[in-house]
């Protein structure tokens, strides 16, 4: 049989993914020290894995309310207004999702008409412009630059918006580059929102994980943008739950019921262990994620410090578990780069481009990783650069 | 857990190097020696052991929690009776509690009537121990935070997203 005939030409249109490429490079190979990955390399604190394992054995395996347990939707509701500073209703703005991965795709397809244009920037994480595209619409990146700490510049923006833009996609903290966008282009980018009418979804999921004095500020909380914003936000970084498949989404309640009716035929509700996972996440977790990002923050400046001092152009990120060295200089595509620093010395870094072009020229180093591989990391980076 | 950043991460691992601890803390190697002799100096660092699976050492020494319930005295409280107990070489630990009992002793022993000997030779004739309740050790789980298993997180892929 013909399947390409078969496949629905908006899935096969999709490309395929870089980081699956590089992945199935990596597959296999002995010893290799990874800096390629994309989570936390602490497993979930006990706490929270004891207290799934308790509700197991209570018995507590049915179907929950499509929206997510409300007791967990109350405790997302004060801690989001205690961390983003904005108030959502625990009864109709919050929607449970299966990680923040399903909260983009529902947001998408209750927001889209086919041919609406979407605007992220990059770059960015690699499911934007395919989630985009299998809801209908039309992705329009935005390069951001190391020049602008990747940041996005609203004049930049302001260039992408056409009469058919329907919605801005931000990530900040971002993966890959661990950029955050200061306040003051968060209120030009929201004055824009208003002026052209657009929907922010603002994936929020690194935004625990900053480490300079600035307080984190979402786009959610700025005047007048609660009402045309999507925030979504999840479990999997900050507090390492990335197999719980947990995340939510917080909207005006018109979107919510947009995306619950999605949801409730697609996925119906939340794994219910996950959902009690996250319950004790929030109310006893502070003191787990403070201790992991203690722990980042240190791999951070370690990392960052050892490729400055390789002669590595790299900034600082502000936010996440990655650092963006810039790589130009030694005449290499990221590819290149990245296919023999894994052949020559056996460390996995993701090649810049797997982010979208602009990525290009970069790779992304994850110090999610524990410190010990982290120096030999470095160690044999410094090598490999001195044999360029 | 300690405030300080040098003290938390010693409390983990002593055996990190001073350029270790340096290029976790973005301190000098320099700094980092003369805060370490500064804590040593000061009595805020009081040593560096070794935590060792007694199992797999091959250790076959016995281990006894003992409830010790004393009669306190005018002026020094427990103080200087727990003092005295704390400083024979078989006591591992002691500490003041509160509830039903005063001290939790943890002797440490070649055998039982080793353990035994102490606690009747030694430790129940003080004057102003009122009686003593002896739990020998049967196994143990976790001790001074390390986990006596393993946990090897499993299954995180070399490359994702």
């Amino acid at each position: 049989m013909d399947y390409s005939k078969k496949i629905s030409s908006q899935v096969a249109n999709v490309p395929r993914s870089g980081i699956r490429d590089f992945f199935e490079l990596v597959q296999g190979r002995e010893d290799v020290i990874s800096l390629g990955v994309g989570e936390p390399d602490f497993a979930t604190p006990w706490h929270i894995r004891e207290a799934a394992i308790y509700s197991l054995e209570k018995g507590q395996t049915s179907y929950t309310s499509n929206l997510g347990l409300i007791k967990l939707r109350k405790l997302i509701s004060s801690y989001v207004a205690d961390f983003f500073h904005v108030d959502y209703s625990a009864q109709s703005e919050i929607l449970v999702s299966v990680g923040v991965s399903e909260g983009i795709d529902l947001a998408l397809r209750a927001l889209l008409n086919p041919g609406d244009e979407v605007i992220y920037h990059e770059p960015c994480y690699v499911s934007y412009s395919p989630s985009i595209v299998m809801a209908h619409g039309v992705a329009v990146p935005v390069a951001t630059h190391k020049e602008d700490g990747f940041s996005l510049k609203a004049a930049a923006l302001e260039k992408a918006i056409t009469p058919r833009s329907r919605v801005l996609m931000l990530n900040f903290p971002t993966n890959p580059t661990g950029a955050l966008a200061p306040r003051a282009d968060l209120e030009e980018i929201a004055a824009l929102c208003i002026k052209h009418d657009l929907i922010v979804l603002t994936d929020e999921i690194y935004s625990e994980l900053i480490y300079g004095d600035t307080p984190h500020t979402s786009i959610a909380s700025l005047p007048g943008m609660k009402d045309r914003c999507v925030l979504l936000h999840g479990f999997s970084k900050a507090f390492a739950m990335t197999g719980f498949r947990l995340g939510y989404a917080c909207a005006p309640a018109p979107i919510i019921d947009a995306m619950m009716k999605i949801h409730q035929y697609s996925m119906l509700c939340a794994p219910m262990t996950s959902q009690v996972a996250a319950i004790e996440a929030l109310e006893n977790g502070a003191k787990s994620v403070e201790k992991m990002k203690n722990a980042y923050h240190q791999r951070r400046d370690y990392m960052v410090r050892r490729l400055q001092q390789m002669g590595i152009d790299c900034h600082s990120p502000g936010g996440a578990f990655y650092v963006f060295p810039d790589i130009r200089k030694f005449g290499l595509t990221s590819k290149q780069f990245a296919l023999r620093l894994l052949e020559e010395t056996c460390v996995a870094a993701v090649p810049g481009d797997a982010f979208g072009a602009s990525g290009e020229g970069f790779l992304r180093c994850c110090y999610a990783t524990g410190m010990d591989q982290i120096v030999e990391a470095m160690n044999r980076i410094e090598k490999f650069i001195k044999s360029l | 857990m300690p405030i300080n950043p040098l003290l938390a991460l010693l409390a983990q691992k002593a055996r990190y190097s001073h350029q270790e601890l340096a290029d976790l803390l973005s301190l000098t190697e320099a700094d980092v020696a003369l805060r370490i002799a500064e804590f040593e100096a000061n009595g805020t660092i009081l040593g560096y052991q070794t935590e060792i699976d007694p199992d797999l050492s091959g250790n076959t020494d016995v281990s006894a929690f003992i409830e010790v319930k004393l009669t306190p005295e005018r002026g020094g409280g427990f103080d200087r009776l727990a003092m005295r107990i704390a400083k024979f070489d078989q006591v591992e630990s002691c500490y003041l509690i509160s509830g039903g009992y005063d001290l939790n002793v943890v002797v440490v022993g070649a055998d039982l009537r080793e353990v035994a000997r102490f606690v009747s030779e030694k430790l129940s004739t003080i004057n102003g121990v009122v009686s003593t309740a002896t739990h020998f050790k049967l196994k143990t789980y976790k001790q001074n935070s390390f986990t006596y298993e393993v946990e090897e997180p499993e299954g995180r892929l070399s490359v994702s997203p």
